[in-house]
């Protein structure tokens, strides 16, 4: 058990790529850390760091309280599982799983109890003599991590374990990894680019891109307060809409403004919003914070536009359309019956808003 | 259609088949007929209404008895036997470790070296054999087994470094990452998890590696003068050959045996050899 600290953390490959850049994490003991982030943006340098694959540039690596810096990856008391699984393919299950033990000389009736403890939370037992080609891909990753808690470390890390498997699967094992970190009680990091499992899984969630933290926060959070339009636009699927807009004040009332939009500007970001009056910014809106016009839904908050295509998912329809010259998306109730092409009028919540700096991105 | 399918199989597939299996299995059943074959069937002409080139009515074994008795053929056949090996097992040691450095850390330069050692690799033989002569001189290995044991290396240790190189770099490097997780250091990681999954790369270098030194001619010919020491190429050319007489039935019988070994070999790690050039590791 312990808290993992990342202090200024930095990595320079020797073709001069710079892929992770003055990273402060504080990853608490027991909490389930997800990194996420577009492909390149760092995170699995570093997870990799953190296991002690990748040399550090810079910074400091804390393990509890201890630099781990020039430690060597066996001397971390880590576990790793990896994408692609890295089970040993000329040992047989069992094997797999007792090889970290027997590398530290554990005993051999202790190898067998964990061993067997392991593979019954995992319900693995009746696949312990086979060789790791004779599985299935959900039973290859099962032993993979099983193969890191028969050590009983103090972090676990994956490096996007749910990545080879299968969709239903992948649900499926993203359930069974949440279950059983509650379970163990274990810290862990996850790096993955699916930012569902990102916030079905994390505890805390770092979004991360081009190698610099976007934001850290727990899910909800990073959903309802992103502070750059790249969190806002990652977060959530479908994306966040955006569309750049003028803002004015023609008469004490500021108006976000686009070519066939104009909405007022909601009254808890009237006070953060009026130093940008006259320069443009990027307006957000949510698929799920528009909805066609009901009798209640106050005009200044509503806009005209014509149904390109209606994606019905069941339980949800995404109906695509274009506004201010810009394609966007709106998740409605399936009792609305639309169809394409037809003309619509749609509300916005004007809670859900949100406005972010047109050159620097930052929510405003 | 199916007709027309099954015709163009016959062209295509069979008869090609057919005559490669020909082509390539005829100089041994020659080496075996001839082997067999009564010495005054041997030395008649073809023309004489009696001849049977392809096959004998009378199969004898007084070439190999010949063989065995009055030449120094099992000698010949230990001295390549314990040759082979040993220089196969300096090279796959050297070849391993080198293929696993070059194929997996980063270092200065190890490009140029990969490159370098392959260089090495396409020298001839006919070439490289003059400035070793001189050196198993200097250092009085001439005529003993040493002067072939380590100079078959020259060639087989670029050799089995490429062929293994290739194959390392086909595990993918998790596996050992994993292994130093769990507790490797990293020679104990390739030690414990690379050689082991290498096993089919690391037995085709060694069958090849076996096969090149076994049928080696040059350097066996020339650092080796005394007839008890020499290898079976050279000694059933060199002592089989006497003017210009030759020992057909001898000199076939002892190619037969020659080759035996090797085959052998091959049958016995035909699976491994297959999937050690082909090359695949799957977690």
């Amino acid at each position: 058990m312990a808290n993992v600290t990342i202090r200024n953390l930095n990595k320079n490959y020797e073709n001069g790529f710079h892929a992770v850049k003055d990273v402060n994490l504080e990853i608490r003991d027991k909490e389930f850390m997800v990194l996420v982030g577009p492909s390149g943006c760092g995170k699995t340098t570093t997870l990799r760091m953190v296991a002690g694959l990748e040399e550090i540039t810079s910074g400091e690596i804390l393990i509890g309280a201890d630099v781990v810096n020039d430690l060597p990856p066996m001397d971390r008391n880590i576990a790793m599982v990896f994408q692609n699984y890295a089970l040993y393919p000329h040992k047989s299950v069992y094997q797999n799983m007792a090889f970290g033990l027997q590398m530290r000389k554990y005993p051999k009736d202790e190898i067998e109890k964990r061993v067997r403890e392991a593979a019954e939370i995992l319900g693995i037992e009746s696949l312990l003599e086979r060789k790791p080609r004779q599985l299935s891909g959900g039973q290859r990753q099962r032993v993979a991590v099983g193969r890191a808690i028969v050590r009983h470390p103090q972090v676990f890390l994956f490096d996007e374990p749910l990545s080879n498997l299968d969709a239903m699967l992948r649900v499926q094992m993203r359930v069974e990894l949440k279950r059983l970190h509650e379970r163990l009680e274990t810290t862990a990091i996850y790096v993955t680019h699916d930012q569902v499992e990102a916030m079905t899984l994390g505890d805390r969630v770092v979004v991360m891109k081009d190698g610099w933290v976007q934001q850290v926060g727990e899910p909800l959070e990073l959903y309802g307060k992103p502070l750059n339009r790249f969190v806002a636009g990652f977060i959530g699927s479908p994306a966040m809409n955006f569309v750049g807009v003028a803002i004015s004040d023609p008469s004490g009332v500021l108006w976000a403004e686009a070519e066939g939009l104009r909405l007022k500007v909601p009254q808890q970001l009237v006070e953060r919003v009026r130093p940008h009056t006259g320069k443009r910014a990027t307006l957000g809106m949510r698929p799920e914070a528009l909805h066609p016009v009901t009798g209640a839904d106050p005009a200044e908050y509503c806009f005209d536009t014509t149904v390109d295509v209606v994606e019905p998912l069941g339980n949800e329809i995404l109906v695509n359309f274009r506004a201010g010259g810009a394609p966007m998306v709106a998740r409605v109730d399936p009792a609305v019956r639309v169809k394409a092409h037809q003309a619509i009028r749609l509300a916005l919540d004007p809670e859900r808003v949100h406005f972010f700096d047109e050159n620097s991105g930052a929510a405003i | 259609m199916l007709i027309e399918r099954k015709w163009k199989k016959w062209i295509f597939f069979y008869i090609p088949m057919a005559v490669f299996i020909l082509f390539t299995l005829f100089p041994f059943y020659w080496m075996a007929v001839t082997a067999v074959r009564p010495d005054p069937e041997l030395y008649r002409t073809w023309r004489q209404a009696s001849a049977t080139p392809f096959w004998t009515l009378e199969p004898t074994l007084e070439h190999f008895r010949g063989l065995l008795q009055t030449t120094a053929f099992p000698h010949w056949l230990w001295n390549t036997m314990l040759i082979a090996l040993v220089s196969t097992v300096i090279s796959l040691i050297c070849g391993m470790f080198a293929g696993y450095a070059l194929a997996r850390l980063k270092f200065r330069g190890s490009e140029f070296l990969g490159t370098a050692i392959f260089v090495t690799y396409l020298v001839p033989q006919t070439l490289l054999f003059i400035p070793l002569a001189d050196i198993i001189r200097d250092l009085h290995l001439g005529n003993t087994p040493w002067a072939l044991m380590l100079t078959y290396p020259t060639f087989l240790i670029p050799f089995c470094t490429w062929l293994l190189m290739g194959y390392f770099k086909t595990i993918p490097k998790e596996l050992e990452e994993c292994a130093r997780i769990d507790g490797a250091t990293r020679f104990g990681a390739m030690v414990r998890i690379i050689f082991p999954v290498a096993i089919p790369g690391i037995l085709s270098a060694g069958i090849f590696a076996f096969t090149l030194s076994w049928n080696e001619f040059i350097y066996a010919l020339i650092f080796m003068s005394s007839a008890e020491l020499k290898t079976v190429p050279v000694g059933v050319v060199s002592e089989l050959i006497r003017g210009d007489i030759f020992f057909w039935g001898q000199l076939m019988a002892g190619a037969l045996l020659g080759s035996i070994p090797v085959a052998l070999v091959y049958s016995f790690f035909v699976e491994y050899y297959v999937t050690g050039l082909t090359g695949s590791v799957k977690g």
